[in-house]
């Protein structure tokens, strides 16, 4: 095909957790505009196989943008130059013939490499742990729909809800602040009728999980948000905030 | 440690007094200009003499100017503690990082900009504050005609240290209001008559500026106060009287000394 492209790849390749990494270049040849990313780094690895080489160590799982799992830092920007997309997304007709492409882990002390461009991730399970969550008494199942809620608030806590927890905000952010992660997650709950009961206490426990996994604080670039596979808003973490305030500030319980 | 300790050393608390006191810092840009304004005033200085004094003098002024002073200095550590916080939530830095793809330039080096703004506050309080509270400065007389207020006769006195730092009173039978005080408008006059010193003003204020466009709608984003209603006032705000309006009118203020 005429239309295929050859491209330089300078990949992390980082043994281990305690190893120290560096960026080793890689050639890419006959690349198809129509392949994924991930694709393409299959097939580099596939050559790597072929010749004895370990291969290249990246994490993916759905490959349709809904998992959360696949990361990667591509040219300086999270899930590579698209917007709203995450990198198993991004097709090869993003870049051009005789690009060079960067590829590294994510970049942050909550998020440990594991292995050269996996990282792990585990931090925000155990800030999900730590609050992000309803109780529920089991019985008999209520009527659907007997509490109302407005559409507009419907709405926002469905977006809310679309976080897949990849961690490109982490990752685009500065500060490698995990914000707008546990804004999103924070939100969801709290914008429904079903989330009052643990709002105040709830938001308490995630913000102490999350500054105690060493993420740093928001200083409100909007990079997340820019970033974000699922265009979650920076709304999410004025909410977060106001919350957490109106928990340690204003109320008496909890 | 107490749960409100902890409140102000969790990553929000410390955000929240960054917010706080940067607010409480902008606001008191508008009295300070509003104040030096009377700069202008083709009056040889008589009437920012007497609000220097005023300024300086009055007992609840004075408080609120010992909280600004706390506010700059608890802004700035904070800043740093915060900062330190963020650099080691990243202990390896990336090879590539494209910033100005996703987020302003002003946003990303708030760190930078506050330092400007602070090293030119001490310098500008070095040199106008301390100067007045402590250096031996002249006096201005001006001698106001009751019958024509136009009419003002200018002359210097001498430091004496046990001269009132501003006294006004009206000879009656001179037909004469003679008001006597610290010549800070003179101070300020000979200060910008050096190029160098202007210029550092005019970046100072490009600093504020870009400082003020981020940081205004950042304290509201922080706190929390992100109605829908209430953003585009805030945005407004922010952009058009903190990051234009008032550093412009500051930066005016040498600009007009100097070539005067």
């Amino acid at each position: 095909m005429s239309n295929n492209m050859n491209l330089t790849l300078k990949v992390w390749r980082q043994k281990n957790a305690k190893a120290k990494g560096e960026l080793v270049s890689y050639q890419a040849d006959h690349v198809s505009p129509d392949m994924s990313f991930l694709e393409m780094l299959d097939v580099v690895n596939e050559g790597l196989i072929k010749k004895g080489d370990d291969p290249i160590h990246f994490d993916h799982d759905c490959r349709e943008g809904i998992c959360g799992s696949c990361s990667l830092h591509i040219n300086g920007r999270p899930h590579g130059p698209k917007k709203g997309i995450t990198t198993c997304q991004l097709h090869m007709r993003s870049f051009n013939d005789k690009d060079t492409i960067v590829i590294e882990p994510w970049r942050a002390e909550g998020f440990p490499v594991i292995k050269d461009l996996s990282t792990d991730r585990s931090a925000f399970d155990r800030i999900q742990v730590a609050g992000g969550f309803i109780s529920v008494n089991t019985g008999g199942a209520p009527d659907a729909n007997v509490i109302p809620i407005p559409k507009v608030v419907a709405d926002e806590a469905f977006n809310s809800a679309t976080c897949i927890g990849c961690g490109a905000c982490v990752a685009a952010c500065k500060n490698a602040s995990a914000m707008l992660f546990v804004s999103a997650k924070v939100s969801q709950l709290a914008l429904l009728p079903q989330g009052q009961p643990e709002r105040y206490r709830r938001v308490q426990a995630m913000v102490a999980q999350m500054d105690a996994e060493g993420f740093g604080s928001c200083t409100n670039t909007g990079a997340c948000e820019a970033e974000c596979p699922k265009e979650i808003s920076i709304t999410n973490i004025a909410r977060m905030n106001r919350d957490y305030f109106t928990a340690k500030l204003l109320k008496s319980e909890e | 440690m107490s749960n409100f300790a902890k409140t102000f050393s969790s990553s929000l608390g410390k955000k929240l007094v960054m917010a706080l006191t940067g607010i409480f810092l902008s606001t008191f840009l508008i009295v300070h200009l509003i104040g030096n304004l009377q700069l202008f005033k083709d009056d040889a200085g008589q009437a920012f003499n007497a609000y220097a004094y005023f300024m300086t003098h009055f007992g609840p002024i004075k408080i609120i100017s010992y909280l600004l002073y706390a506010s700059i200095i608890i802004h700035a550590v904070y800043a740093l503690l915060l900062t330190a916080g963020n650099k080691k939530a990243r202990p390896v830095a990336y090879a590539v990082q494209k910033g100005g793809q996703n987020s302003p330039w002003s946003s990303r080096n708030m760190g930078i900009l506050g330092t400007i703004l602070l090293i030119f506050i001490v310098v500008h309080m070095g040199d106008f504050w301390w100067k007045y509270h402590n250096a031996e400065l002249p006096y201005a007389k001006y001698e106001i005609s009751l019958d024509n207020p136009n009419d003002i006769q200018v002359s210097e006195l001498p430091y004496d240290a046990n001269r009132l730092i501003h006294s006004d009173i009206i000879d009656v039978q001179a037909r004469k209001q003679i008001v006597v005080s610290k010549d800070l408008y003179k101070i300020v006059n000979n200060a910008f008559q050096t190029w160098w010193y202007v210029l550092l003003y005019v970046v100072a204020m490009t600093a504020l500026s870009f400082h003020l466009i981020h940081g205004f709608k950042s304290a509201f984003q922080t706190i929390g106060w992100n109605n829908s209603n209430l953003v585009p006032i805030i945005r407004f705000l922010g952009v058009w009287v903190f990051g234009v309006l008032i550093p412009l009118a500051f930066a005016a203020i040498p600009l007009y000394f100097f070539f005067k």
